[in-house]
């Protein structure tokens, strides 16, 4: 299980770049109450069965570690989720689907956004393209920016080394930072007593 | 801070540059690698990440690549990097956190030498191709 719905985003996002993906689109939307996710790439695909099996924390193709038994990132998100969707085939591309609830108090909380974006874009290829749209809806209305991998290396030469990428942080960071502009005024919401 | 443009991020790294040119250059060839599997995730990878960036930008060392690899077989004491400098031996550190990663900027990148109470020599034999031979 991990810490921050951030982290759960990172694991799922890097089998997308890992799956040969020329284009990886994540969209992550945040309302008051719930947070959505959709992360979908053109990469290599599975079939119907591997797809079943993928859920099983017990298997793992056996590529990346050839006497390893368990691949936990889609049992994980699976087990934390709200909601969570998979949609795979063959030489498409894979799509997967997820929301947390807010308001629920099991949710983990959402963590470094700014710092998770990098680490994705620090470990994608060359040969491969990776969008973030971030949209946040509050009732003080609706913010939204996207960012490429491809913006930040025609701005900055390289994503490498420790200056540049401590650049793309304080540029992520100031996007981010921009939604909290229609952050909603806190409320303290207690349930009446029949409820209870 | 103001919302920043790709405009305004393009001619801070211009200015940057400048200040780099003109500083001697330190951590050249260097390379810190953080295990970022879902164990490594999970131990808080992402947070050394962090704190290696903050530290080398504290330093004003720009030139160290600093990367990402999955699990290095050494799930029991993640989170794990593996730091590279020419003229010192390739370590493995495990059980890193933000004030270790901080040891390492200062100890290992900068004085080289090695913070001994972390290291965890190689990849394990069952995730290296051959066992490692």
């Amino acid at each position: 299980m991990h810490v921050y719905l951030c982290d759960f985003l990172l694991d799922i996002t890097q089998n997308s770049i890992e799956a040969g993906a020329t284009l990886v689109e994540v969209e992550i939307s945040e309302a008051f109450d719930e947070m959505r996710f959709t992360i979908t790439d053109n990469g290599k695909g599975m079939s119907r069965e591997v797809m079943e099996k993928a859920l099983d924390p017990f298997y793992t193709d056996g590529v990346k570690h050839s006497r390893r038994k368990v691949g936990l990132g889609l049992p994980f998100l699976k087990q934390s989720s709200k909601s969570f969707e998979l949609q795979s085939q063959p030489g498409k591309g894979t799509t997967v689907r997820f929301s947390f609830d807010l308001t629920d108090m099991d949710t983990p909380p959402v963590g470094d956004m700014a710092g998770t974006m990098l680490a994705l874009f620090n470990c994608c290829p060359e040969s491969c393209n990776l969008v973030f749209r971030r949209k946040r809806e509050s009732s003080k209305g609706e913010l939204d920016y996207t960012i490429s991998r491809e913006d930040l290396i025609d701005a900055l030469g390289e994503l490498r080394t420790a200056g540049s990428l401590s650049l793309a942080r304080e540029f992520l960071q100031s996007q981010e930072d921009s939604l909290s502009e229609i952050e909603e005024d806190h409320v303290l919401k207690i349930p009446a007593k029949e409820n209870l | 801070m103001a919302k920043m443009t790709l405009e305004e991020l393009r001619s801070l790294r211009n200015r940057k540059q400048s200040d780099i040119e003109r500083r001697e250059v330190a951590g050249k060839d260097c390379q810190v690698i953080v295990g970022m599997g879902t164990c490594g995730i999970a131990a808080g990878a992402k947070v050394v990440l962090d704190a290696f960036l903050t530290e080398l930008q504290a330093k004003g060392i720009k030139d160290v690549a600093v990367t990402q690899t999955g699990c290095m077989g050494l799930c029991y004491v993640e989170p794990t990097v593996e730091v590279i400098v020419p003229g010192m031996p390739d370590t493995i550190y495990g059980k890193v956190d933000a004030a270790v990663a901080a040891k390492i900027v200062q100890d290992h990148l900068v004085d080289h030498r090695l913070v001994t109470d972390h290291i965890f020599d190689r990849p394990s034999v069952d995730i290296m191709k051959n066992g490692g031979r």
